[in-house]
């Protein structure tokens, strides 16, 4: 702001670095904000000569008495509504830090400013009024300064003037909001009594707050602590762009969390495609040598010409991130229209964008009720717990991992709707008991894509009976071994013998084979094997379930032979016992086949060879990145 | 990365001053290179020269020639890595001064920019009933619109800094403008976490400010570490220097002995005196610039 200019840049000529802070200010509408930063400014010695008697005189010519909080109503619309409607942000200096201090709002139709503002910052000042007390906004912000990862948090008890300076009012307004934020896992860092108007506790303990023995407010903004460091964590470096202005073929983006050096082995994720770092880029002078670390802009160039797209995530194998199409969040809501189950939307997690459907919404609350009743669907300023399910697969981890890619934003039409943490990935695929505890794999994905050269996935073959389906089945599992991937078959007819004895062929039972091959391919095709599953299937929603359990590692294959081929082949004479009625429920002489509509692959073995059939599939597991294949895959596809 | 190595040869010594030393530099060897201010100023207005680039289709960074905008072509040659993939645009009022032309024939082509010089138009063509320099400066605006009429950009990318004017503080890093151009301070959408609404309604655009948070003296500091050319004028000759470039008739020199950028950086330390103090337009009213901003001036 022009009134302020004392420079908080460390870059100055005596090249002092001071640690900057950036802090909120939050709480209820009138409960003193505007006015604490006013005094705090002054306090500090942070405003320009003659800015205070400016505005008194401005004050003055309106007839009105004089605020501190006139200091930052800049804006002349501002002042004739009476509320401050926007982020600003001011700077100023305490004994050891430079403070960065944005100014958020407390009027509850600008709730969308308060997260723009609060989402920058590494500590926040919650004020209460001591007359008014805790109210609905100073929950909503408690809780949103938690959504939004800020954790120190000073709480001041403004107006201490209007309730004679009383510790016991004190007392009971400190006792609420800690308790209120100890419910959401948010310490205080410090409770406060303060008359921001007099000057009380802003920046010195006056005789009328004498009982009261812990920091100011300027001791307090003093004692926090910059962002936390990001380079301890693993590389995540989420891909920005592509660019080939000359003869580089430059993959840029900021490293988020964790660092890199040239010649590191890295991993592309989703895809999980693996490379070298060769240089790292840069301008005007490149390459670079020496470590890069969190927070860095930069470029990289690899070792191997990879189909990379923006949003891919780049990090070291052995630490990559997980790959979903399914997260639970919390999230807060901004839109008008409330959130509801089975919505569309589009959802960024960094430079990465999927279309999603909101699958469930769980806890719907309005974090400024006391008591929290549930709601189906997540109101404007509200906040809740919900399911997305994913169009593409996305490279994220949980917040509690990492807090830079642990979260995402919402949009709708084109607009930022909400946002929030990402709590699970993969959750919620059915309701898991409580009293399960899956145990995971001691490898992860990655280390064994890195060895067999192909990510896990489901390879499905529908068809009807005698299409062909085992035939090349076997002849695939066999190409894949040879190249010395990891394929099993998972035959339809094997698995009725043993695992699927006790089911039948009545609608049930079948869809409940199905779901069990499902399960089975998928927890294979989750620790990097390719399953590749033989079976009829002839209904369509009993294979849209096996597509929902594998999700992204699903490739549907439609063996297409004509009927006539498959009945004339007959190699187990099931056709001619179905003629004869000695079959009941058979696939292939009724219409009950249900061909898919949208099949990864097509194949009529009556037109090709089963080796020309075996190509095609490998093909198509290379196009859809299922298998690695390094020269097919050229930069011509950027 | 292991920073907590198990076979540290730190452990191994029974000196514990000497074992401190060692493991200091056993933690510096694995560490990148802790990033300094300017550096995260840089890395984040980085980020988001990319973001404009990758999420819009046709965009320009409007070149005042000022020491803001010079900082911006510099930070998007880093960016994409030498060369400026987009057009640079000086909307000219044809008042500048003579150094400020010169200097954009010179680095126009120095630094391989595709510049585009557009005109304004005269000032009778301007709303008559603004004080008169803010009504020269609204000029600009209607040169502006011109412009954005003739090549069709969604974005625009602007200098504007959060600590330079009041109004300002209130901007997001990508600003939606009205079809007329014009910026609504009220229904302005959320900006949290590097995530920016890059959508504009049909017709309308998006003003993008790369270096919205940085302060004058961040500016300086970095002209000086990076090398950067600027303009004479702001240096002090005779007393008097600028220290923010405008139309010569409204632009007036503060006094001040700083003859270097060095110079420059104690005076801002000292300071109490707004940058803009120098434009007469700040001070006609106090609505003035909000009202411009409104219609769609920087």
């Amino acid at each position: 702001m022009n009134m302020i200019v004392t420079s908080a840049s460390p870059g100055t000529p005596n090249g002092t670095t001071r640690p900057q802070v950036r802090i909120v200010i939050v709480g209820h509408v009138d409960h003193g904000k505007s006015t604490l930063v006013g005094r705090l400014l002054h306090e500090t010695g942070s405003l320009p000569e003659g800015k205070l008697e400016m505005l008194k005189a401005v004050s003055a010519r309106r007839g009105m008495p004089f605020e501190w909080s006139f200091l930052l109503d800049a804006l002349q619309t501002e002042r004739d509504q009476g509320i401050t409607i926007d982020t600003t942000q001011i700077r100023f200096r305490t004994n050891s830090r430079d403070i960065v201090l944005i100014d958020a709002p407390g009027h509850a139709e600008f709730l969308r400013n308060m997260i723009t503002g609060a989402s920058q910052a590494d500590g926040a000042v919650l004020i209460i009024d001591a007359l008014e007390g805790v109210r609905d906004q100073t929950r909503r912000h408690g809780y949103l300064l938690h959504l939004l990862g800020v954790k120190q948090v000073a709480i001041v008890v403004n107006k201490m003037d209007r309730v004679d300076f009383s510790a016991a009012r004190f007392k009971d307004i400190s006792d609420e909001i800690s308790a209120h934020l100890n419910g959401l896992g948010v310490t205080p860092t410090a409770v406060i009594p303060i008359s921001a108007r007099d000057g009380d506790g802003v920046a010195m303990r006056t005789d009328r707050i004498s009982w009261y023995k812990g920091p100011t407010v300027v001791e307090a903004l003093d004692r926090l602590e910059p962002a936390r460091p990001l380079e301890a964590l693993a590389l995540r470096l989420p891909v920005q762009a592509i660019y080939k202005f000359d003869d580089r073929r430059i993959v840029a983006g900021r490293i988020e969390s964790g660092s890199l050096i040239a010649g590191d082995e890295i991993v592309i994720m989703p895809a999980g495609k693996i490379a070298k770092i060769k240089t790292v880029e840069s301008w005007p002078m490149t390459p670079v040598a020496g470590r890069q670390g969190a927070g860095r802009s930069l470029g990289i160039t690899l070792d191997r010409e990879l189909f990379i797209e923006r949003g891919d995530i780049i990090a070291h194998a052995g630490t990559a991130p997980r790959e979903t199409r399914r997260l639970r969040a919390r999230i807060f809501w901004l839109h008008d229209k409330p959130l509801t189950k089975g919505d569309q939307l589009l959802v960024r997690s960094g430079p990465k964008e999927s279309r999603a459907t909101v699958v469930a919404i769980e806890k719907a609350v309005d974090p400024g009720e006391l008591s929290s009743s549930e709601n189906k669907a997540i109101g404007r300023n509200h906040v809740g717990e919900i399911d997305i399910s994913l169009s593409n697969p996305i490279a994220t981890d949980p917040y509690t991992e990492n807090p830079r890619t642990g979260r995402l934003v919402i949009e709708v039409s084109g607009r930022i709707a909400g946002g929030g943490l990402v709590l699970s990935v993969d959750a919620g695929q059915r309701a898991v008991p409580v009293d399960i505890v899956p145990v995971e794999s001691a490898l992860r994905p990655d280390e064994r894509s890195a060895r067999y050269r192909h990510n896990g996935a489901v390879v499905w073959l529908t068809g009807l009976p005698a299409s062909g389906k085992s035939t090349l089945a076997r002849a695939l599992e066999r190409r894949l071994f040879t190249n010395g991937g990891s394929p099993i078959l998972l035959d339809g007819d094997t698995l009725r013998a043993g695992l699927n004895s006790d089911l039948g062929f009545s609608a049930t039972d079948r869809s409940e084979n199905i779901r069990r091959l499902a399960e089975v391919a998928t927890h294979l095709a989750r620790n990097g094997h390719i399953a590749i599953v033989a079976a009829v299937s002839p209904a369509r929603e009993d294979r849209a379930a096996a597509r929902r359990i594998a999700d992204t590692a699903f490739r549907e294959i439609h063996i297409a032979t004509p009927a006539e081929v498959c009945e004339e082949r007959d190699p187990k004479g099931h056709y001619k016992k179905a003629r004869a009625g000695a079959l009941a429920s058979f696939t292939g002489i009724g219409n009950d086949y249900e061909k898919p509509e949208a099949a990864e692959l097509v194949i009529d073995t009556s037109k090709r060879t089963v080796a020309e059939a075996a190509d095609e599939i490998e093909q198509m597991l290379k196009a859809t990145g299922v298998l690695f294949d390094e020269l097919v895959d050229l930069a011509a596809n950027i | 990365m292991h920073l907590l190595k198990d076979d540290s040869a730190a452990d191994r010594l029974s000196n514990p001053a000497l074992a401190e030393r060692v493991r200091a530099q056993e933690f510096s060897a694995e560490l990148a290179p802790s990033m300094d201010h300017l550096d995260q100023l840089e890395a984040q207005s980085i980020y988001i020269f990319r973001e404009a680039f990758a999420r819009l289709k046709k965009i320009a960074l409007l070149w005042s020639l000022g020491k803001d905008s010079n900082v911006m072509i510099w930070l998007a040659r880093k960016a994409f890595f030498g060369k400026m993939p987009f057009p640079a645009l000086h909307v000219d009022t044809g008042k500048k001064f003579p150094e400020m032309y010169r200097f954009r024939d010179h680095y126009g082509k120095e630094w391989d920019l595709d510049l585009r010089v557009e005109p304004c138009p005269p000032i009778d063509a301007v709303d008559p009933t603004l004080p008169p320099a803010a009504r020269s400066a609204a000029r600009k605006t209607e040169g502006l619109k011109m412009a954005l009429a003739k090549y069709g950009f969604d974005g625009l990318i602007a200098g504007i800094r959060r600590d330079e004017e009041a109004t300002r503080a209130k901007e997001r890093v990508f600003s939606p403008r009205g079809l007329e151009g014009n910026w609504d301070v009220r229904d302005q959408p959320p900006e949290f976490w590097d995530h920016f609404n890059a959508s504009p309604p049909q017709g309308a655009h998006l003003r993008i400010h790369p270096i919205l948070h940085w302060t004058e003296a961040d500016i300086w500091a970095y002209t000086k570490r990076e090398n950067i050319p600027i303009i004479p004028l702001y240096l002090a000759k005779d007393g008097k220097r600028y220290r923010s470039l405008g139309d010569q008739d409204i632009t007036n020199p503060v006094a001040s002995n700083a003859a270097s950028i060095d110079e420059i950086l104690i005076e801002l330390e000292q300071t109490k005196v707004p940058e803009r103090s120098g434009r007469a337009l700040d001070h006609e009213t106090e609505d003035a610039f909000e009202r411009l901003r409104v219609a769609g001036y920087l």
